[in-house]
């Protein structure tokens, strides 16, 4: 019981600094990994970022946070993007323990029809989403919108997003 | 005033007697059939309603396809008249959609919009009636806006409405309700929308619950399995929620229950009726034949075979049945 009031202590003191660094963009090695509105051509940040806690992560991801925590996630930061007026898409950053977790939660999704895309420490794509590793971060861009511009966009916002680290 | 056990009690006992006085009758509230010992299910198709780029269906179909399911339910031939057989004019109706898996696989806002245009058209005040999920960004997932002011729907979540301070419980399920089930809504229409499941297996009637609660992720031991049972036998669940309106208009078969666009598809469907237990094996049924169309396993070979259905069908909870002899599924 102890260990587990440490841990949550530990994690939301983790996140907060993760958050704090998002807030100010500070340039140490917990910078802001979402590029700013016009950064990536066509691409605007359309919300604030959101920091979750692994405490907390069920708020954001119920019933999928458990595999996250169980893959030792710290904590999740997640902002809404928008191309246009056609795709609105969600980028999620997971900070994890170690690259390990963020391989292992990289591996549980990708299904036969994904493409590997050199992003990253390793990467793939769908049609509508990308995700990638790099280091002990897990990042997955999901847009909510099939179009044919879909898949260069949604690249380019994950390269903008791989260029932060 | 009334202590919070009183409130509780009260509410449960509220919503048994109105059931019992409603013009569908116990047979009918149970989901039974007036000729057939069996509990109705209706899954409405439209194959136009959404296209494969995830954009919005139309209203216009998403409200004939509601039309066309209510009427084959209850057997009444109008909309009006089917909607005042179901859900009393006077009270408070809530309507608990969920958004759990972001706006990519969130009940549709063309849905819960033409259930509430229907309710009002029946004679049910537009403050009457109350959209709500588990927190505000579940909601804006569902396309809805939050408003407390009464003259007009109103919508907001659990967690701002806040939750009872005494622990309601039933088997494994210790928790807090949202007050807006236990001291807002006299009946609450169910608006789950059908998916794959990382733990439960299938998330569709019974499960949609956790979203009106304190702490959902205390349930998910054992692949939620007997939680989404016994959560659904805490009287104020059991008795309130007594009418499902299942958005298949899109699902997720596979990496739920958040949104993966490359597992998403289109059943194009309404899934209708009353015994969630029924529902939640139509659902099962329905995500199997899609899993195996895509030539993924079953989820029994994945390990995460929806167990709760069978316990929430056995005697000790007896919420309904998951004998697919004794569901009656119209197709529409």
């Amino acid at each position: 019981m102890r260990t587990r009031s440490v841990y949550r202590i530990l994690s939301c003191i983790l996140a907060a600094a993760a958050a704090a660094s998002v807030v100010s963009g500070c340039k140490s090695s917990h910078r802001d990994p979402f590029p700013a509105s016009g950064e990536i051509s066509g691409w605007t940040k359309s919300d604030e970022t959101r920091v979750f806690a692994a405490s907390d992560l069920w708020q954001y991801i119920d019933g999928d946070a458990e595999q996250y925590i169980k893959a030792g996630v710290i904590s999740t930061s997640t902002s809404d993007y928008k191309y246009g007026d056609q795709i609105e898409a969600v980028v999620d950053v997971h900070s994890m323990k170690d690259a390990a977790g963020a391989q292992r939660i990289m591996d549980s999704g990708r299904g036969p029809d994904a493409k590997s895309v050199s992003l990253g420490d390793a990467g793939y794509a769908y049609a509508q989403s990308i995700v990638f590793r790099k280091g002990h971060s897990f990042v997955r861009i999901v847009a909510y919108q099939s179009t044919p511009q879909t898949p260069q966009a949604l690249l380019a916002l994950a390269h903008g997003v791989e260029a932060k680290f | 005033m009334k202590d919070r056990r009183q409130f509780l009690k009260d509410a449960a006992t509220s919503a048994v007697l109105m059931s019992s006085s409603g013009k569908l009758g116990m047979a009918a509230m149970l989901g039974k059939s007036a000729h057939e010992d069996k509990s109705k299910v209706v899954i409405a198709r439209d194959p136009s309603l959404h296209g494969a780029d995830n954009t919005q269906p139309d209203e216009q179909k998403v409200l004939t396809l509601l039309d066309r399911a209510i009427t084959s339910y209850t057997g009444h031939a109008k909309p009006m008249e089917a909607w005042k057989s179901l859900v009393p004019m006077d009270q408070v109706i809530g309507l608990k959609v969920n958004g759990l898996g972001s706006k990519g696989i969130a009940t549709h806002p063309a849905l819960i919009n033409a259930v509430a245009e229907r309710l009002q058209q029946a004679g049910v005040k537009p403050g009457n009636i109350l959209v709500f999920d588990q927190n505000g960004m579940f909601l804006a997932a569902c396309g809805m806006t939050v408003n407390r002011d009464p003259s007009r729907m109103r919508c907001y979540p659990s967690d701002a409405a806040g939750f009872e301070d005494e622990e309601s419980s039933w088997g494994v399920a210790r928790i807090r309700l949202t007050k807006i089930l236990t001291r807002e809504c006299g009946l609450v229409i169910n608006m789950p929308i059908l998916k794959d499941h990382q733990m439960a297996g299938v998330t569709f009637a019974m499960k949609n619950m956790y979203g009106v609660v304190d702490k959902p992720y205390s349930l998910h031991g054992n692949h939620c399995n007997p939680a989404v049972a016994d959560l659904n036998c805490i009287p104020v669940i059991r008795d309130k929620v007594r009418f499902t309106i299942g958005d298949a208009i899109s699902s997720v078969y596979d990496g739920g229950p958040a949104f993966h666009p490359e597992r998403l598809w289109y059943p194009n469907a309404l899934i209708v009726g009353q015994d969630r237990v029924a529902l939640d094996t139509i659902a099962w049924q329905m995500l199997e034949q899609q899993r195996a169309q895509a030539g993924l396993p079953t989820f029994a070979a994945v390990g995460r075979a929806p167990d709760y259905i069978a316990v929430a069908a056995d005697a000790q909870h007896a919420l309904g049945t998951n004998d697919p002899a004794r569901i009656h599924v119209v197709n529409i």
